[in-house]
């Protein structure tokens, strides 16, 4: 899950990282009276889930307060990549002499927490890794004895000359960490990591994505949710349970377990046809999750045929088929559904498929070909 | 012979009291696993369906059954504990169903799993099925059959499809692994690689793969300079969209990294033969086989 940059500075503020102070604000008033209690000029920042607001023009500098709450109202319900920005970020402006990069993320090949500095900051990481990766240090973190002091000092001492620097880059390095770890963090990124002209090492802007799996066991964690930063059905989706992402093809796909929903987008695909969606039902047979599937995918007026691709396993396929003809009654579909169900109990799920109006076949890639030309018939 | 699951196997399961630990336990039996123990905190010196004796812990269960392996029904916020304490009873083979575990708890116990020198499978997994030996977890044992193809997967109901293809068109396997979706797990596809290469049951070796991570390239790299068994790849997620979690925690492309074109061009350039679609694994293995 991502979190805003407000939410970010908070998790770092708390953990003793030192930022200027700032606040939100979600109306043109509340950003000029933030800014006239903030010394008067400020920045003011967009908080949306999308890389190159500041191109996009969320990020303004303001002289003054007035020109704060000008600066707000334009930015405000701005659209930044799809999204609608409903907050801003009022901090004041800063004197900079030097920006730096300190991110933490967690590298699935060493199974470690990596830290990555550069003292090429206040760009595109990605970038310098790929044009000067010589300004990058790397350090993985062994979480049996947490960033050891040298290794601190070691990837500051990359950063910066001046030792008092260093040693407020160490420590922030340290507590960095402490915010990863405590808060089950996937990435956690200063950047920049500024130094003022008087010597102080400021974080400037602050980049936390928690791993999803963190949020059941931490309610202040999961509250942090912004749900107006989602697509509604894939909100509508998590609600009921289900793993649903939304696509721009025609063909609505209905598959338990997520490897062969990816598996069966991409035959969707090879048939010559375009996915509308990636969902999972998992190995429930509940019909209460089918009727909310399709709830959620025929809302989609993309959307002009849809498959059911069903592997029972331990699912029992008539579990599975009662539950597909319950809650056909119960949901009115109006655009054609092909079903393809197999495994445990499959004659027995076909027949009562068959007894209700409603044929299914066996094969996957039978089935595929069916609803492409399906979805095609009815474009 | 097959790999990390035998007739050898004894198997204690943790949580087997719980609604999917019991399901599951009652399944394996069915199937043959030798499953000697159970344990549930609290709930030790009862037995389960009158005949497995329940421990509170897994290091009773071990004393007393001599239980070399443990499969794991636990949730997600207890299952790391779980994972450590199997471990530290002395559990050679820890295989670990559970899904949604937070990763750093799967951070920190991985070291102490690699110090004591045991192999986890999974999380966030199917098991492990020796078919007409035995099998661990939940692979439904009915769409498997005995063989000498070795599997390798990322994922379930896929890696089901796929095996269903085989086993209907006269292909058995050896054994069948998934490793499971996870970020953070802990045998990989090179470990696997690595057992079906030394296990003289096994003939050719078929490797499921999904979006994210770079596990199946540097699993590609391994079979050109170490694998003289075929091997037949797949690769799930062409059409998944860039910087989304694909149901799995694992399955997502960061940046422009893991793509399902990367992963595949990875296994062309060291001689793996890529299916195109989960039915062509037939033709493609059929010719390896005696």
């Amino acid at each position: 899950m991502n979190l805003h940059e407000y939410q970010a500075r908070a998790l770092l503020r708390a953990a003793g990282i030192p930022m200027l102070d700032g606040d939100v604000a979600t109306t043109p008033a509340e950003a000029e009276s933030l800014a006239r209690r903030l010394g008067g000029k400020g920045v003011v920042k967009a908080q949306v889930h999308a890389g190159g607001r500041g191109k996009a023009g969320g990020v303004k500098l303001a002289a003054g307060p007035a020109e704060a709450a000008d600066h707000a109202s334009r930015i405000l319900g701005m659209t930044i990549k799809g999204l609608v920005v409903g907050k801003v970020l009022v901090v004041p402006a800063a004197e900079i002499a030097s920006e730096a990069y300190v991110g933490l993320i967690l590298d699935r090949e060493t199974q470690q927490p990596v830290f990555m500095v550069s003292p090429a900051g206040g760009v595109d990481i990605e970038e310098v890794a790929a044009r000067t990766p010589e300004k990058i240090r790397r350090l993985a973190v062994d979480p049996r004895y947490g960033l050891l002091p040298h290794q601190a000092m070691s990837l500051a001492f990359f950063l910066y000359d001046d030792f008092a620097k260093v040693r407020a880059a160490a420590r922030i390095m340290e507590q960095l960490y402490q915010v990863f770890m405590a808060n089950g963090a996937t990435l956690a990124e200063i950047n920049p990591l500024a130094t003022t002209p008087e010597g102080k090492v400021l974080a400037l802007d602050a980049k936390v994505v928690l791993d999803d799996n963190e949020l059941d066991r931490r309610p202040d964690l999961a509250d942090l949710r912004d749900e107006s930063a989602e697509a509604p059905s894939e909100v509508e989706a998590r609600r009921a349970g289900l793993t649903f992402i939304k696509l721009d093809g025609n063909v609505g796909c209905v598959v338990n377990g997520a490897g062969l929903a990816m598996a069966t987008m991409d035959l969707v695909k090879y048939y010559g046809g375009e996915p509308a969606n990636f969902l999972d039902i998992g190995g429930s047979s509940n019909p209460e999750k089918v009727v909310n599937a399709l709830r959620i995918i025929t809302r989609d007026p993309n959307v002009k045929a849809i498959l059911f691709n069903i592997f029972g396993g331990i699912t029992r396929t008539d579990d599975v088929a009662n539950g597909i003809v319950t809650a056909m009654r119960e949901f009115d579909v109006t655009v054609p559904v092909v079903i393809r169900l197999t495994g445990t109990n499959e004659a027995e799920a076909l027949r009562i498929l068959q007894a209700a109006g409603m044929p299914a076949l066996n094969d996957m890639d039978e089935a595929v070909k069916q609803v492409v030309a399906r979805a095609r018939e009815a474009a | 012979m097959s790999i990390f699951v035998t007739r050898d196997t004894r198997l204690v399961v943790q949580g087997i009291t719980g609604r999917d630990g019991s399901f599951h336990t009652r399944q394996m039996m069915e199937y043959g696993t030798r499953v000697v123990a159970g344990v549930t905190p609290g709930k030790g010196g009862q037995r389960f369906d009158d005949t497995v004796p329940v421990f509170d812990t897994v290091a009773a269960a071990v004393e007393a059954t001599g239980a070399n392996a443990s499969v794991l029904y636990v949730p997600p916020g207890l299952a790391a504990g779980a994972i450590a304490e199997a471990v530290d009873a002395g559990i050679a083979l820890v295989v670990c169903i559970t899904e949604g575990i937070p990763t750093v708890d799967m951070v920190r116990v991985m070291p102490f799993v690699r110090e004591r020198g045991a192999r986890l499978i999974g999380p966030n997994c199917p098991g492990v099925i020796s078919p007409g030996q035995a099998k661990v977890g939940i692979i439904p044992g009915n769409i498997c059959a005995p063989g000498r193809v070795g599997l390798v997967s990322r994922s379930g109901t896929l890696t089901y499809e796929v095996v269903h293809h085989l086993t209907r068109n006269g292909i058995g396997q050896s054994t069948c692994v998934g490793i499971g979706g996870d970020p953070v797990i802990g045998t990989n596809f090179i470990d696997c690689l690595a057992a079906f290469e030394a296990d003289p049951d096994t003939d050719a070796i078929v490797m499921m793969g999904e979006i994210g991570g770079t596990d199946e390239q540097q699993a590609a790299a391994y079979v050109k300079d170490r694998v003289t068994k075929p091997v037949v790849g797949f690769i799930a997620g062409q059409t998944a969209p860039k910087g989304r979690r694909m149901g799995h925690a694992g399955a997502i492309i960061s940046g422009s990294s893991g793509t399902a074109e990367e992963k595949m061009a990875a296994f062309r350039d060291h001689g793996i033969a890529v299916m195109a679609r989960p039915v062509d694994v037939v033709e493609l293995i059929r010719p390896h086989l005696g």
